[in-house]
């Protein structure tokens, strides 16, 4: 089994009280062309990318509170944390969280875990207590995104300056 | 080394390393908790050349962006110039004629060893030699003036273009690679006789700065730091991009963890880069160095795309988020030694003060490419 499709099964478990049947009908929607444009939100599951054009294997969509689990599976996998960065969405407002993870190994499978929080009040679990090299990560994304990671251990600015009170990739930031 | 000492939090005192110290090659600051000459931990500050790179990316087309690539990793712009072209390549699916490839992998790679050798003078001027910096900065100097020749700039390269190049090599640039290439063998044996075999040396790095495979994963080491631990991971293998699967090289693997493996990774890297110029040059094909059919206006369709390649210090990943318009949504820039610098605080407790810098040199630390 290629590590594609274990990494499928492993984080198979966070979706498994969700109608399957729903997850499946989406994967096969969003594969068979264009990724939907439409007004409905992307619900939580696994879409499989075409690596050559897009560049990452697999687009997981989990919720917050799914956070530390997957990556706890992930970590178990082999799989080694590359980059944590926001994406901020002002029209749905909503702030989107997207961490990228690799591997080591020769086989190749990049893995991209996105979580959205309400762009009023975006609260995040950290992963620090998994990667360990998470903390600077989140305090960069602290730092330009203001989103905060409950239970980080040093959550202070990192790459601004240390009494910095704005967040400069917000789509709303004014100079 | 095991910590020679129980060390006591209550004797403590804080020194503070940087931010204008010439062991950390840039404006990085360190504040290190001292007990006696053993450090207790160290909190490292960045931000001190940061510049909000990213926050560019939002502002200015995908052209205008490239210049920017330059001024991230200024020992090794190449490998960065590199990284955004692919990932602009693929979301736009440009085509890029095969002479450009070849070119790009001679350029990326004449690079490479430049910047290693910045690194091995450095590094050796900071545990107290002089001399090798002299000889190290000669032979950077005929790369720079190859590079130069065909680039227009001597640092800040700002020569790759979406789907090609801007500008083609000519004879005398291969002419004078190849001649770069000879006499380099021979410098490569002349630093092996010079540093690599020096007792002095040996005695200051081996066994000093362990960083295990377990470290790596849990932080994201990449590039010669991952690979002095044991870890057979190189971009350039694990995910094949540009024309690098045709080419034959061997990825130097050291299971020494200490920071004298990571000297050697390196140290091999350059005679690898060296075969793989070669080859290049060998196979380099006739033909455009820029794709006849290219999008006027470079506008990724919506969605977001990944793309990384190796620099010389690791990893280099850029997310590329695009919302059909002619700017960047978002770009998130992922540097190599944002990872590696991270671990430096748990590997160096314990460790004397003198040994912590000369493992810090061994982590081969570009700044503004940290801050970004």
């Amino acid at each position: 089994m290629s590590i594609q499709q274990t990494t499928i099964q492993a984080l198979g478990e966070l979706f498994s009280d969700q109608a399957s049947a729903e997850n499946g009908a989406e994967k096969e929607a969003e594969t068979g062309g264009e990724v939907d444009k439409s007004d409905q939100p992307r619900q939580n599951g696994i879409i499989e990318q075409d690596y050559r054009t897009k560049g990452f294997h697999l687009d997981v969509k989990i919720s917050a509170d799914q956070l530390v689990r997957a990556s706890q599976i992930l970590f178990e996998l082999g799989y080694f944390l590359e980059s944590i960065t926001g994406v901020d969405w002002i029209k749905e407002e909503q702030l989107e969280t997207d961490y990228d993870f690799s591997r080591y190994d020769f086989d190749l499978c990049r893995v991209v875990i996105r979580v959205r929080t309400p762009r009023t009040d975006p609260h995040l679990p950290t992963i620090t207590t998994v990667y360990t090299g998470a903390n600077w990560h989140e305090r960069e994304a602290h730092d330009f995104f203001g989103i905060i990671f409950d239970g980080h251990p040093h959550l202070i600015p990192l790459l601004l300056p240390e009494d910095a009170d704005f967040h400069p990739l917000l789509k709303d930031f004014k100079a | 080394m095991s910590q020679p000492i129980e060390l006591q939090k209550d004797e403590t005192f804080v020194l503070n390393v940087g931010p204008q110290h010439p062991a950390t090659h840039g404006v990085l600051r360190v504040k290190m908790t001292m007990d006696g000459e053993y450090i207790y931990k160290a909190e490292t500050v960045l931000g001190y050349i940061h510049r909000m790179h990213e926050k560019m990316a939002e502002n200015r087309t995908y052209p205008q962006y490239m210049p920017n690539m330059g001024r991230l990793d200024y020992l090794s712009a190449m490998a960065f110039n590199h990284g955004y072209a692919l990932v602009v390549e693929r979301a736009c699916g440009i085509e890029v004629p095969e002479r450009a490839e070849y070119i790009r992998v001679i350029t990326v790679e004449l690079n490479r060893i430049s910047s290693h050798l910045v690194w091995l003078g450095a590094y050796v001027l900071d545990l107290g030699g002089f001399t090798p910096l002299m000889y190290c900065f000669d032979d950077r100097e005929q790369i720079l003036d190859l590079l130069e020749s065909v680039t227009g700039s001597r640092l800040t390269y700002c020569y790759f273009r979406f789907g090609g190049l801007y500008n083609d090599i000519d004879d005398e640039f291969i002419t004078g690679t190849r001649a770069f290439i000879i006499r380099m063998r021979k410098e490569l044996k002349m630093y092996a006789k010079l540093v690599t075999g020096n007792i002095i040396l040996m005695k200051r790095l081996q066994g000093h700065g362990i960083i295990d495979k377990d470290m790596c994963q849990r932080y994201g080491a990449t590039g010669p730091v991952a690979r002095g631990s044991g870890l057979n991971y190189d971009v350039r293998k694990n995910e094949p991009y540009s024309v690098y699967p045709e080419l034959d090289f061997d990825i130097p693997v050291n299971d020494g963890c200490d920071s004298y493996a990571r000297y050697l990774v390196r140290m091999e890297e350059m005679e690898q880069s060296l075969r793989i110029i070669e080859q290049a040059l060998d196979k380099l094909p006739e033909g455009p160095v820029n794709p006849e059919k290219k999008p006027k206006l470079i506008k990724p369709p919506s969605g977001d795309y990944y793309a990384a390649v190796e620099t010389a210090r690791g990893n280099f990943g850029i997310r590329l988020v695009s919302d059909g318009g002619k700017n960047a949504y978002r770009l998130k820039l992922r540097s190599p030694t944002y990872s590696n610098m991270h671990l430096f605080d748990e590997a160096c407790r314990g460790m004397l003060l003198a040994d912590a810098l000369a493992f810090m040199g061994s982590l081969d630390l570009v700044i503004p490419e940290m801050d970004r």
